[in-house]
Formats: C-alpha cells, sequence, structure tokens
C-alpha cells in the first residue's frame, strides 16, 4: 500500500484516540488500561498471515509464536477487564 | 465482491468497533458493553484475516491460539484485583514480544527500505516493551527490588546503547542481508529495555506501567507498517495515544515531567530534611470510634498501604455501618495513589463500593472543610501537606489531597516510616490530626467491632 496513505490513517487515529481516551473518567483508568492492552494484541491479525504461509521455515515459526503471544493479550486482555468491569456498581436506590 | 475487499471491508469494520468501544469505556454505565464491542471488534478481525487466500496451513494459527488462549484466559480469571498493576505490566510485555516477532518473520516478506525501517522499529520497540516490562513486573511484584537502580555513568552507558541501536539499524537497513546486524538490533532493543526501567523507583510506577502500555500499541503500528495492514495501525495508534494520556495524567498528578520521570531517581533529591514541629498523637481504635460514632461526614483516602493490607473489604463493612449511623462517607481518590491508574477504584469496586462514592481529588478537595473525619488508610505521600507548605520538598507543588482541611484527620500506619518517596510527612504533626498504629485492616476490623 501506499506509504503516505498508511501515514495518513496513522495520522488521524491517533488524533481520534487522544479524543476518545481524554474522555474516560479516572475511575476507569485500569479497565482502560487493560481493555487497551487487548487491543493492541491485534497484532494477533498479522501474525496470523506468516504463521499460515505454509513454507515450514523459521517465519512461520515465529509467526506462531506471535500468534500464541498476541492470542494471550486479547483472550486475557478482554476476560480481565470484563470481570473488573463487572465489579463497577452506581449505589442502589 | 472478491474476497480481499470483504477481508478489507471486515478491517473495517473491527476498527469503527474498536473505536465504538473506547467511546464507550469513557462511561462506567457502558464500559462494559464497550468491552464487549472491542472485543467482538477483534473477532471480526480475526476472522477477515483467516480468510486470506494466503493462508495454506492452519495448524501454527490454531495451535498458537489455543496455547495462547488457554494462558490469558486463566490468567485473567485467577489474578487477585490487588495484582493488577503486575498483570497489565505483564501483558505489556507479551505485546511488545509479539509485535517484535511479527516485525522478525515479517523480514521473509519483505521488500523496500521503507519496509525495513518499519520492521527495524516494531522489533526495537517491541523488544524494548518486552523486557522494560519485566523488570516492570519484577519491580512490582518485588520478585526484584523496587528501588531504582543507578550507577555512575548510567546515562553515558545508555547513550551508547542509543547509537548502537542507531548505527546497526541503519546498517541493517542498508543491507538486509547483514543478519548480524539484526541480530544487533534485537540484543540492543532488549538490552535498553531493562536499562530504561531500572533506574524507575517504586512510586513512580504508574508512570512507566502507562508508558509501557504506549508502547505495546506503538510496537503494533510499527508491525502494521512492515506486514502493510491498516487495522493494526489504527487499533496500534488508538492504544499508543491511550497510554500516552495516561502518562501525561500521571506525570501531572506529580508535578513532573515525563523526562523528570524517566532519567532521574527519586530517591537522589531528597535529602533535604523538613523541620517540622509539633507531636505525634497516638489513637486507640475505642477513642477513634467514639469520634466516628459522633461524625456526620466522612472522607477515606486510601493509597496503596490499603491494597497491601487487604482492607478494602473490611473498609466497606466500616463505610456500611458509619452509613447506617446516619453519616455520609465518600472516597478521595488521588491520580497516583496505588501502583497503576486507578488502581484504588478497581479495589473498592471489587469490594461493592458504589462508584459514584469515589470522588477524584479536585473534587473532594473543597468539601473538605465541611468533613468531619478524613481517614487515610496506608496513603503517605498523596496527602503530604509539605507539597503546599514546604518549598524546599522534593514533592512540591505536587497537587495533594488537603485532608488536613478537615476537623479530624486519622491516619493508618504501620509505624512512623516514611513513603516510597522517603519524605517526612508533616501531615502527621498536624494539631487535628491522630495516628491510629498498626495493620490497617485490623484496625478498622476493630472500629468494625466497636460499631457492632
Amino acid at each position: 500500500m501506499d506509504v503516505s496513505y498508511l501515514l495518513f490513517i496513522l495520522m488521524l487515529s491517533v488524533f481520534l484516540g487522544f479524543e476518545l481516551i481524554n474522555k474516560v473518567p479516572a475511575t476507569l483508568h485500569t479497565p482502560l488500561m487493560s481493555g487497551a492492552n487487548a487491543i493492541s494484541g491485534i497484532t494477533v491479525v498479522g501474525a496470523i498471515a506468516l504463521a499460515g504461509s505454509g513454507n515450514a521455515d523459521l517465519a512461520q515459526w515465529l509467526g506462531a509464536g506471535a500468534v500464541a503471544l498476541a492470542s494471550i493479550n486479547v483472550v486475557g486482555g478482554y476476560m480481565v477487564t470484563d470481570r473488573m468491569l463487572g465489579f463497577f456498581k452506581k449505589k442502589e436506590g | 465482491m472478491n474476497l480481499e475487499v470483504i477481508i478489507q471491508l471486515g478491517y473495517v469494520v473491527a476498527a469503527g468497533l474498536f473505536i465504538f468501544g473506547l467511546k464507550m469505556l469513557g462511561s462506567p454505565d457502558t464500559a462494559r458493553k464497550g468491552n464487549g464491542t472491542s472485543a467482538i471488534g477483534m473477532l471480526v478481525a480475526i476472522v477477515a484475516a483467516l480468510l486470506d487466500q494466503g493462508i495454506v496451513q492452519y495448524e501454527y494459527i490454531l495451535g498458537g491460539m489455543a496455547v495462547g488462549g488457554i494462558i490469558g484466559a486463566v490468567a485473567a480469571r485467577t489474578v487477585a484485583m490487588t495484582s493488577m498493576p503486575e498483570m497489565v505490566a505483564l501483558f505489556n510485555g507479551v505485546g511488545g514480544a509479539a509485535s517484535g516477532l511479527v516485525g522478525v518473520a515479517a523480514l521473509s516478506i519483505a521488500d523496500g527500505s521503507f519496509t525495513y525501517i518499519t520492521i527495524v522499529l516494531s522489533i526495537l520497540i517491541g523488544g524494548v516493551t518486552f523486557t522494560g516490562s519485566l523488570v516492570a513486573y519484577g519491580k512490582l511484584s518485588e520478585t526484584i527490588g523496587s528501588g531504582a537502580v543507578t550507577f555512575a555513568g548510567q546515562k553515558f552507558v545508555n547513550g551508547l546503547i542509543v547509537l548502537g541501536i542507531l548505527g546497526s539499524a541503519a546498517m541493517f537497513v542498508m543491507d538486509p542481508t547483514n543478519t548480524n546486524m539484526l541480530y544487533a538490533v534485537v540484543g540492543l532493543s532488549l538490552l535498553f529495555g531493562i536499562m530504561v526501567v531500572i533506574p524507575i523507583g517504586g512510586a513512580d510506577m504508574p508512570v512507566v506501567i502507562s508508558l509501557l502500555n504506549s508502547y505495546s500499541g506503538l510496537a503494533a503500528c510499527a508491525a502494521g507498517f512492515a506486514v502493510d495492514n491498516n487495522v493494526l495501525i489504527v487499533a496500534g495508534s488508538l492504544v499508543g495515544a491511550s497510554g500516552i494520556i495516561l502518562t501525561q495524567i500521571m506525570c501531572k498528578a506529580m508535578n513532573r515531567s515525563l523526562s523528570n520521570v524517566l532519567f532521574s531517581g527519586f530517591a537522589s533529591v531528597s535529602t533535604t530534611v523538613t523541620e517540622v514541629e509539633g507531636e505525634i498523637k497516638p489513637i486507640s481504635v475505642e477513642d477513634a470510634y467514639y469520634v466516628l460514632e459522633a461524625a456526620t461526614n466522612v472522607a477515606i483516602i486510601p493509597g496503596y498501604g490499603m491494597a497491601v493490607a487487604q482492607a478494602q473489604h473490611v473498609v466497606k463493612e466500616l463505610m456500611e455501618l458509619l452509613e447506617a449511623n446516619g453519616c455520609e462517607v465518600n472516597y478521595g481518590i488521588h491520580p497516583v495513589a496505588g501502583r497503576m491508574p486507578g488502581h484504588m477504584n478497581v479495589l473498592l469496586a471489587e469490594a461493592d463500593v458504589p462508584y459514584d462514592q469515589l470522588l477524584e481529588m479536585d473534587d473532594i478537595n473543597p468539601r473538605m472543610e465541611s468533613v468531619d473525619v478524613a481517614i487515610v488508610i496506608g496513603a503517605n505521600d498523596v496527602v503530604n501537606p509539605a507539597a503546599r507548605e514546604v518549598e524546599s520538598s522534593p514533592i512540591y507543588g505536587m497537587p495533594v489531597i488537603n485532608v488536613a482541611d478537615a476537623r479530624t484527620v486519622f491516619v493508618l500506619k504501620r509505624s512512623m516510616a516514611s513513603g516510597f518517596a522517603g519524605i517526612e510527612n508533616p501531615l502527621f504533626y498536624k494539631d487535628n490530626a491522630r495516628m491510629l498504629f498498626g495493620d490497617a485492616k485490623e484496625s478498622i476490623g476493630g472500629l468494625v467491632r466497636e460499631f457492632s
């Protein structure tokens, strides 16, 4: 893909990220962090193509390792965030 | 419609769901749904990636997913809320390592200097995030000392490492067949991650975790450039931005610049002796009970000590008894209380304290004058009036919770040892301050027994 096009996406999503996160209240900062952590597991998408190349070479093994590590992030991150957010309750009545 | 278009549309949907998910994380009412939305986005992205026709063999992928998924699920289910900072540090490191590996693996399909540059970047950021997070994990879990490790010539050594990274990275990009230079980049990045985090002391950990969180996102972003995938770039930069904002908030809450946190051990400046007048006035649990029984407005200020003593559940019991007694109870949470941003809020939420009773520093401070009793549990520096009154204090200028404005202050403390920053706290000598010595959990438990 065109480099300038990728950089364009980068710039817009950084700005969007700043706008979105600035509105998160302090009480949710820990879940925000672990939730963001889960999102950074998106690397799994890049790793999948490399792990499925069928070349049975070093790159494929590295890709499989990356899939495993990123899956820890994705599964662990979303689950622990959900567990934490389940605790947050408003005062009844 | 061909498959490639469907895959790309899947990525667009995924990016949209991530953005919606983060937006919903902005309020406690919708946060859980927001996390679910973001998880669905991830599922869409993964399914789209699996549709790729370049994939001819699924065993490696599914094997990796199964191994990682099980480890992640077990960790997420079993971790105690008090250990969340360690857990997040470890997850940051794992994310960084994954992006670094993607970078290395992407070498097999790379062509063009721009791709090589982004590959080097993802290895560099991923490597630093990985070892940096491991050191942060060690410090947080106290498997290694949590203090700042500094030595003579540290800046010089770090400078050499940076030069080495730049040099070997440049040589590798110019001649990608020279794999020795690649190994040098990998090794030096891993070393640099350790060197960056060791000089940072325990009290500054919230900043470090936030920063490493940001790096793990940036590493994913760099890996996105390396494999030409825009959903990685979007998601990675969202995480990068989130980590940077949290880092800024933490630095502001400590009135320090990021470079000050990163490059100077806190302990090295705290040699000034503050002259403190007055005397320490201890109080017994029984006397504390009489004061609390008459109080109509109580503020509780928790710190890391509450987490260490596992006192959050018994604090909630005390809160219920006070409320049954017709007393208003609020919590004042300092942004850097605990070992990561929002740590106290999660602990108290787990103990069933409603989140609308958890007030931020700027909300509780104006109310402090109408508070009868402020109870400080295992917090020290975040309530230190020296930050406002003593210009020579190393924490002068740091915003603190003004507990001294309350009619009475109870300070629950193990002993007279100073806080993480090693700074004398004049609060303990104020006329309206009373020290309740002992383990926080036992002291509060004693108060609960007096009430019932």
